[in-house]
């Protein structure tokens, strides 16, 4: 078996995805911390009502508020699938 | 006040569970008593009592926490004093199913009284998890000492209460200054890190930001130490009992190099004839 491991190879880098993960993981969570309660859920009926239209995956729907200044800016990016892209004419 | 300012509550916290904070905790004390410090270790885990095995003194529990919170002994009668140190003291959780038995009013009023009878040192050994017990662990504390794995969930878990730390805290409520955080890296494994699959000390500071006041090797010492009742900082001849130390050591303000962190390194023979 020790034999086996040592010819076989190098295996991938496990450490650099946890690390990846957790960068993205630890923002969404912070940027969550700081925002209003009602986001999660105004994110999921956005997304519902998405996806009456385009057929987008769960996690295309990204959405936050920003403090600029005194104002508070809702944020909200909507990734669409490449095929829905061209339908709509929006290049 | 007067009095009180200077005793320093620390918290041993995670949130992910069996990460190593009663373990952390255990030693964090005995170094702290060795140097002279007056220190109490208190066990937040309500129900699921644990230091008391850690620091060997489970048959001398007579009165807990709880008991004190409710009248029913006096902080003197419970604190049970070490057998190695005489200015360590440690008050053992209560085995009570109610999880309401800690109260904020009364977590206050047994470190009022431990701050009046001059302690140097409170460390709170925090349950897992963020609810109640946890909460009340970290509320009054001056310094948190954050217990990571170098694995995704805890780092995960640990990013969550940085964030309670910075809001739910008496500190944060008070804008009395924030709670200082410390990054306790433990069983920590220089040849996995090496090998490319666990994650480095820079990797989790990076996503944590917080300053690293201890490095602590996975090490055998560690389970022959809970074994024995003795905590793993008095094994002189495990690498985590020094890492322990010298995190102490930084804890006071002393400045020492991380040890035990880089790769042994192997043989050729060894190389191939590893399990
Ligand atoms: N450096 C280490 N090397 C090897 N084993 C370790 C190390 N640190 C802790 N352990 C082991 O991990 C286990 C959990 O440790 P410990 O009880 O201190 O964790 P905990 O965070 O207090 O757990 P809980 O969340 O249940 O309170 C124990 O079996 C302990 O021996
Ligand atoms: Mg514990």
């Amino acid at each position: 078996m020790g034999i086996l491991d040592f010819f076989k190879n190098k295996p991938k880098n496990t450490a650099n995805v946890a690390k990846e993960r957790l960068r993205i993981i630890v923002a969404q969570e912070r940027a969550q911390r700081d925002s209003p309660d009602y986001l999660p859920t105004l994110r999921r009926e956005i997304l519902e009502v998405i996806k009456k239209y385009v057929n987008v995956d769960p996690d295309a729907v990204l959405i936050s508020v920003e403090r600029d200044g005194e104002h508070e800016v809702l944020e909200l990016s909507v990734a669409l699938p490449e095929k829905a892209n061209a339908a709509l004419g929006n290049g | 006040m007067g009095v009180g300012t200077l005793t320093e509550i620390i918290v041993v916290t995670s949130g992910k569970g069996g990460v190593g904070k009663t373990t952390t905790s255990a030693s964090l004390a005995v170094g702290l008593a060795k140097r002279g410090k007056k220190v109490a270790v208190i066990d937040f885990d309500v129900g699921l009592r644990n230091l008391d095995l850690i620091m060997g003194c489970e048959r001398r529990v007579v009165y807990d926490f709880v008991n004190v919170i409710n009248g029913e002994c006096t902080l003197k009668q419970a604190l049970i004093k070490d057998k190695r140190y005489d200015s360590l003291f440690i008050l053992a959780a209560s085995q009570t199913r109610d999880k309401d038995a800690l109260s904020r009013d009364g977590v206050d009023k047994v470190l009022k009284e431990l701050a009046e009878d001059g302690f140097d040192f409170v460390i709170c050994d925090s349950p897992a998890g963020i609810e109640k017990g946890a909460a009340l662990a970290m509320y009054f504390a001056d310094r948190a000492v954050v217990v990571v794995n170098p694995e995704v969930s805890s780092v995960r878990d640990s990013d969550r209460i940085l964030g309670l730390l910075a809001s739910k805290t008496r500190r944060a409520e008070l804008g009395n200054g924030a709670v200082e955080q410390n990054l306790l890296l433990t069983r920590y494994n220089p040849n996995r890190v090496e090998s490319g699959d666990m994650m480095s000390i820079a990797d989790v500071q990076e996503i944590l930001g917080i300053e690293v006041v201890g490095v602590i090797p996975e090490s055998e010492g560690v389970l022959a130490a809970s074994n024995a009742g003795i905590p793993v900082i008095l094994d002189e001849t495990s690498n985590a009992g020094l890492a322990y130390d010298d995190a102490v050591a930084r804890l006071l303000g002393e400045n020492r190099p991380l040890r035990f962190i880089d790769a042994q390194k192997k043989s050729l023979l060894s190389r191939l004839f590893r399990s």
